[in-house]
């Protein structure tokens, strides 16, 4: 168990190293970071003075570890674009993102799962079919198609949502909160389906083949026979055995979900690390590039190496398959 | 469904020409009408009209110019006396601007049109070259193992710990970087169709590999081994062929999948660029003007796209289920 564990956690930190490889590539392809930096007035002594004190004149391999190093204790240089701490703009900005995506989360838990359930035990009939072709639409449009169309029903046709920001906030230490506030909470509404929209589609075909599955075992055909009312077999014995997958799913898609929530916020002009990140590209600014992709990076690889070793302490069968 | 088909289309997996290195398929395989996938094909309504759907969007997006009012990519037709003229059954709509036009006068569905014919070009350039790059590595890593394998499988894993969205959005915007200036709006097709391969040709990769170290093992490839015929006869020629139909599966779903990443990156603004418009750069043009009441400049691209995705998808998914063993 122990080894397993350590095995996981060696290939996560090996994927985490190459990642912060790729983010290191940034920098190569960018070009002279130094001229990024400079104003009209520097002379070239001043020039050379700025890039020895930057460390570009060691060796690559030397800058490489510093990076590494830095990015393990949160440093990433300081902004191109505004001259502020990289990992300042990002934390700022973080509570924002992670409000919306667990919102989107827990939508999509309560709607995703009823709908596999009435899929499933509803097959064949109208409104089964129905659904599940629906969930193919819902897979195909892109997230920023479906944020459009919220917008121009809800906000442009009915005025009943505001269509950009995040509304009023509430401050608690260094986490920012709009769930607090009515403005602050009539914002997220829009932003928070159009990003769980794909995340219920996917849960409710889930749910629905993970179901269907169950309901033709025999302990199901068991306690049909014992004369347990349908309701009670379904809610109580059959949803019961599909909830793992779900779990499983739901954790790590919350790191698909905050890559995701970077397209619903440029729609929504929502203030979180994704605008942040989109933002950066348009101006080239390479070191918040760099601590976005290893930022989000390693919350992806922390979630599935938890999920990982979460299966192995529940099923021990898997532990010696890897 | 009688027994006779279901034995048939279990050899028969893909209806095509391909030669199969399956030995027991030759001179049992039927006309593909009584095959299994022409049979869920015809039961499936759905799927018939989402395919003559998709079938009618390809036609008139390449034939357009010969029936489209303006060549919208041409600067010199557009006027700006003809700015935001509102759909045809509107009450300001006029002839021959059948969904109204944009800002800049440019005709609604001539750019919708055109702009298909991109995303069509840039998703089929995409997956083409996604499942050359993903069947040579799957293949040479599943057929020799040892250190091939380790490091593509160990690079295939990196890409998969980042998101591919993010994938393609930081090789799109790098590799603009890279290009100069001058060569930034003709290159953008091709930075795109490469962001797209670098984030998808893993899922490729992985199929066949897994599927070609199974098959390495049979002993139809021990006896061409013991035949000398050569390592690249018996990858292409013997193990290729067994691992087509998840491929083709996968393919279609990814062409589907390669139009809304193209799309989403023209959204985002480092895609297509305005001179040139895809469809996403359409929607990103458009999406300003959401609010000041054209609605029409925003809402026909989004539907093209939805349709597009729409039907592509629906198409995979039903493949999917046809040519799953296990489903029927």
């Amino acid at each position: 168990m122990l080894v397993f564990i350590l095995k996981r956690l060696v290939n996560a930190i090996f994927v985490m190293l190459a990642v912060a490889f790729l983010a290191f590539a940034i920098f190569q392809v960018a070009g002279d970071p130094v001229e990024m930096l400079a104003n009209e007035q520097m002379s070239q002594a001043d020039r050379d003075a700025l890039r020895d004190r930057m460390g570009l004149n060691d060796p690559m391999p030397v800058q490489f570890l510093r990076f590494v190093g830095n990015a393990a204790q949160g440093d990433f240089g300081m902004s191109y674009r505004n001259n502020q701490d990289v990992i300042g703009l990002i934390a700022e900005r973080f509570p924002a993102t992670m409000e919306l995506v667990l919102v989107a989360t827990l939508i999509s838990l309560v709607v995703g799962i009823p709908l596999g359930i009435l899929t499933a035990i509803g097959r064949g009939r109208w409104y089964a079919e129905g659904l599940q072709f629906l969930s193919i639409i819902g897979v195909s449009l892109p997230s920023f198609v479906v944020g459009i169309m919220l917008i121009l029903v809800f906000s442009v046709i009915l005025g009943w949502s505001p269509s950009f920001g995040r509304g009023e906030v509430i401050d608690f230490g260094w986490w920012s909160t709009g769930l607090l506030t009515p403005s602050g909470r009539e914002a997220l509404v829009l932003p928070a389906i159009s990003l769980s929209l794909y995340q219920i589609t996917l849960i409710m075909r889930l749910v629905r083949a993970e179901m269907l599955e169950v309901l033709r075992t025999d302990f199901i055909k068991f306690a049909r026979a014992r004369g347990i009312p349908r309701r009670r077999i379904w809610f109580r014995h059959a949803l019961r055995n599909c909830l793992m997958p779900v779990v499983t799913m739901t954790a790590m898609n919350v790191g698909v979900l905050i890559a995701f929530a970077l397209i619903t916020e440029t729609v929504f002009q929502w203030p979180g690390m994704g605008m942040l990140f989109i933002q950066a590209v348009t101006f080239l600014d390479f070191p918040v590039m760099a601590a976005y992709l290893v930022i989000i990076s390693f919350i992806f690889v922390v979630l599935n190496t938890a999920v990982d070793i979460s299966y192995a302490i529940i099923d021990p069968r898997l532990r010696s398959a890897r | 469904m009688s027994q006779q088909q279901n034995q048939l289309s279990s050899m028969t997996p893909v209806p095509s020409d391909e030669p199969t290195a399956s030995p027991q398929d030759t001179g049992k395989r039927g006309k593909w009408r009584d095959g299994e996938i022409y049979q869920s094909f015809r039961r499936r309504p759905a799927t018939i009209g989402a395919a003559i759907l998709l079938l009618f969007l390809i036609a008139t997006a390449f034939l357009s110019p010969l029936f489209v009012p303006q060549n919208p990519y041409d600067a010199a037709q557009l006027d700006l006396l003809n700015a935001e003229i509102p759909p045809i059954w509107q009450a300001d709509g006029q002839w021959p601007f059948i969904l109204g036009t944009d800002t800049q006068g440019r005709d609604v569905l001539s750019a919708i049109l055109y702009g298909s014919r991109v995303s069509i070009v840039i998703g089929v350039a995409a997956v083409l070259l996604s499942l050359i790059v993903g069947i040579t590595f799957g293949l040479l890593a599943g057929y020799y193992g040892g250190i091939i394998d380790t490091l593509l499988m160990r690079l295939g894993d990196v890409l998969l710990s980042i998101p591919t969205i993010l994938v393609a959005i930081l090789v799109s915007s790098l590799a603009r970087q890279a290009l100069p200036a001058s060569l930034r709006d003709v290159g953008a097709a091709g930075v795109l169709v490469l962001a797209i391969v670098l984030s998808s040709w893993v899922q490729y990769a992985r199929t066949v590999r897994a599927q070609a170290s199974v098959e390495r093992e049979k002993e139809y490839v021990l006896a061409a081994r013991v035949l000398h015929v050569p390592n690249r006869r018996i990858m292409l020629g013997h193990i290729l062929p067994n691992t087509l139909t998840p491929i083709f599966v996968a393919a279609t779903l990814n062409f589907g999948m390669a139009i809304l990443t193209e799309a989403t990156l023209s959204f985002l603004g480092i895609g297509m660029p305005p001179g040139q418009p895809s469809l996403g750069t359409l929607i990103r043009l458009g999406n300003d003007y959401l609010f000041s009441g054209s609605w029409w400049i925003v809402v026909f691209p989004v539907m093209q796209l939805s349709f597009l995705v729409v039907t592509v998808n629906m198409i995979g998914d039903w493949l999917r289920d046809a040519l799953n063993p296990k489903l029927r």
